[in-house]
């Protein structure tokens, strides 16, 4: 492998085509923040029972996360120490009160002990023990989780979860605290979409406010006709049309929105959705959060300026509507997203549906909006794969933002900080990886 | 001790068999279900005697539909839908309420024609890619009907190519028909896809 030059790679305005196209930088970025990193597993809810398991790759490792018998959660590698056959065989499922491997049968606790090797006996003189760890699964090397969302890293060194997470765990206290038992639920489907291109492009586009209203022009335009019709004829128009709507306002509606960017990547743009209609829904249920919380916190919870939350390298999340959508990188110009939503544990019918037809027309397969995202980013990825340039321009509003204790504040909502702050945070985990005596 | 000369080893042996013992995997567990849990039920359809006319009334409609979308003649596609109807591609088959439910598509005639608008836009970017599907639709089944309203059930294998990629999609329709003048109009058509939730690779613009 060539060195990596990383002052050619990053720079404060800009950054070298390669680091979205290179497989050696790719790999680097696996083995060095995605299985180093605190990564998104999955929610509790999605493994209610003894025995329930969820697999997802951490990186390149494939893991299942499990409910043990004393109800943890454990996260472990989907592997038998044996001859290494991955051991759960689905997404989902419940494996009951361990794991059998479907090879030659070796068997684990839920929390990964082996449980009984056949013919054991075959062992004996040999310098295989079944008390040896080698004999068992192995568990993730640190596994947390914060308001039921659970988080692993398979490195034992770094940051706490609640540290690594910072300002950022607001994701997770926003969605949370829209439920008056301040709790979410899993709804059990998980849409899966590939992008044909670098992980990357999806965080930078997340919080990136320029393009919505050119990407997204046609959608906008179109629900705007519908939504407008049905207000001339009915005076009112269903708060879905106005969430495709917005995606065409105009470009100094979106340059007035902020971006919030914080250590490691994250950041939140910021942008009220128009979730506080007076219908008689809307009201019964702000009453359920005042009375749940008092009326001052409970008019903190429902007026938070929230649109997205990041959390980098591969989580977006839309608190206000339950959304998450969380990135599986599986080659340079190949990504998975997982995307789920929650329901507001305690809350009426009419608020869960709300936020449900979000999910139905933006976050669905069959999304109107996302399909143009990943048009883009697919003809990003070949022109970046292309020699007819070398470097990726973000000097837009560059020494233009406010920097606070390490917060940068966007003064525009247009400003690339967002990309500037996300690559300041992989020019640390490189670096960190490159010169292992650097501090991430 | 085994023998220890191949002429002799290979001369002796025993006969393997199943009846008496317990086999390998039940004995380390004798309860563990290696396929997680059971599959979700799935929908069989059950026909009832209808006359040949009505019958291929019915499957005219299903292949003018298919006719339809693989034309992209997306004005006259929704023209087959009654002014209150919905097209439904529920996320699993064991979904049954459009509006309350995570969908791939839950859409009403208003919000067909916003995504009709969508892909007629000549700013629809991802509209660009030069694409085009191929349905075929078969194995009818009608399941109910009165002289207004049938009941119908069919199942679909749709190929896509988009670019230079082609994709392959199938599933059930199950079609809620109401009599309309001399025709049939679709009140619900529900579409359960086989591969509904596998990972999609880019996603579905129009509908299947």
């Amino acid at each position: 492998m060539q060195p990596i030059d990383l002052a050619n790679l990053v720079q404060p305005d800009r950054v070298h085509k390669s680091v979205y196209t290179d497989q050696a930088l790719f790999d680097l970025e696996m083995e060095h923040i995605f299985e180093k990193a605190w990564v998104y597993c999955g929610h509790e809810s999605q493994v209610k029972e003894v025995g329930d398991y969820f697999t997802m790759q951490i990186g390149r490792q494939p893991m299942v996360m499990v409910r043990d018998v004393d109800r943890s959660v454990r996260v472990l590698y989907n592997r038998c120490p044996h001859r290494g056959v991955e051991l759960c065989g689905n997404q989902s499922g419940n494996t009951g009160k361990g794991f059998v491997c479907s090879y030659h049968a070796w068997s684990f606790h839920l929390n990964g002990k082996v449980k009984a090797i056949p013919l054991v006996k075959g062992y004996d003189g040999t310098r295989m023990h079944t008390d040896d760890a080698d004999c068992s699964m192995v568990p993730a090397a640190r596994v947390d989780s914060y308001r039921g969302f659970v988080f692993a890293s398979l490195s034992k060194e770094g940051p706490s979860l609640i540290d690594f997470l910072g300002e950022a765990k607001i994701a997770f206290d926003d969605m949370c605290d829209r439920s008056p038992v301040g709790e979410v639920e899993a709804v059990p489907v998980c849409h899966r979409v590939v992008q044909h291109s670098n992980w990357k492009f999806f965080m930078e586009n997340q919080l990136d406010a320029l393009h919505p209203s050119v990407t997204h022009q046609s959608t906008g335009v179109s629900a705007r006709r519908v939504e407008q019709r049905l207000k001339q004829d009915k005076g009112s128009a269903p708060l879905f049309f106005h969430y495709l709507s917005t995606f065409a306002s105009s470009f100094d509606q979106w340059d007035s929105v902020q971006t919030v960017n914080f250590k490691y990547g994250h950041g939140i743009l910021k942008a009220y959705m128009g979730l506080r209609p007076t219908d008689p829904d809307t009201v019964a249920y702000e009453a359920l959060i005042k009375q749940a919380y008092g009326e001052e916190k409970g008019e903190e919870y429902l007026s938070r300026s929230i649109h997205h939350v990041l959390i980098y390298p591969y989580l977006s999340v839309q608190s206000p509507l339950q959304q998450l959508r969380c990135l599986r990188p599986m080659a340079p110009n190949k990504t998975l997203s997982e995307i789920w939503h929650f329901r507001l544990k305690g809350v009426p019918e009419a608020i869960y549906e709300r936020s449900l037809w979000y999910f139905n027309l933006v976050n669905s397969p069959a999304t109107m909006i996302n399909a143009d995202d990943l048009e883009n980013w697919t003809k990003g990825q070949l022109g970046l794969e292309s020699k007819g340039g070398e470097w990726v321009s973000f000097h837009r509003n560059y020494g233009g933002d406010t920097e606070k204790d390490g917060v940068f504040y966007s003064n525009n909502g247009t400003s690339e900080v967002v990309m500037r702050n996300q690559f300041k945070a992989w020019e640390s985990y490189i670096r960190a990886a490159i010169q292992p005596t650097a501090k991430a | 001790m085994q023998p220890q000369e191949v002429k002799e080893a290979l001369g002796t042996g025993v006969v393997i068999e199943a009846i008496q013992s317990m086999s390998g995997a039940e004995s380390i567990a004798p309860d563990h279900m290696g396929r997680g849990r059971l599959p979700s039920q799935g929908y069989i359809p059950k026909a009832i005697a209808v006359d040949a006319g009505l019958r291929r009334q019915v499957e005219e409609l299903l292949f003018h539909q298919a006719a339809l979308l693989d034309n992209k003649a997306w004005g006259e596609w929704t023209e087959l839908f009654t002014e209150d109807g919905v097209y439904w591609m529920p996320s699993t088959p064991l979904q049954t309420d459009w509006r309350r439910e995570p969908s791939i598509f839950a859409e009403d005639r208003l919000l067909m024609e916003v995504r009709m608008g969508r892909l007629l836009h000549p700013n629809a970017w991802s509209q660009a890619a030069q694409w085009g599907t191929n349905h075929i639709v078969g194995n009818t089944v009608i399941e109910a009907a009165t002289p207004t309203t049938l009941e119908v059930y069919s199942r679909f294998q749709m190929m896509e190519m988009r670019r230079d990629q082609v994709r392959h999609f199938g599933g059930s329709y199950r079609h809620s028909l109401v009599k309309q003048g001399d025709g049939w109009k679709i009140k619900l058509q529900r579409v359960d896809m086989t591969n509904g939730q596998a990972a999609y690779d880019y996603v579905i613009q129009a509908w299947v």
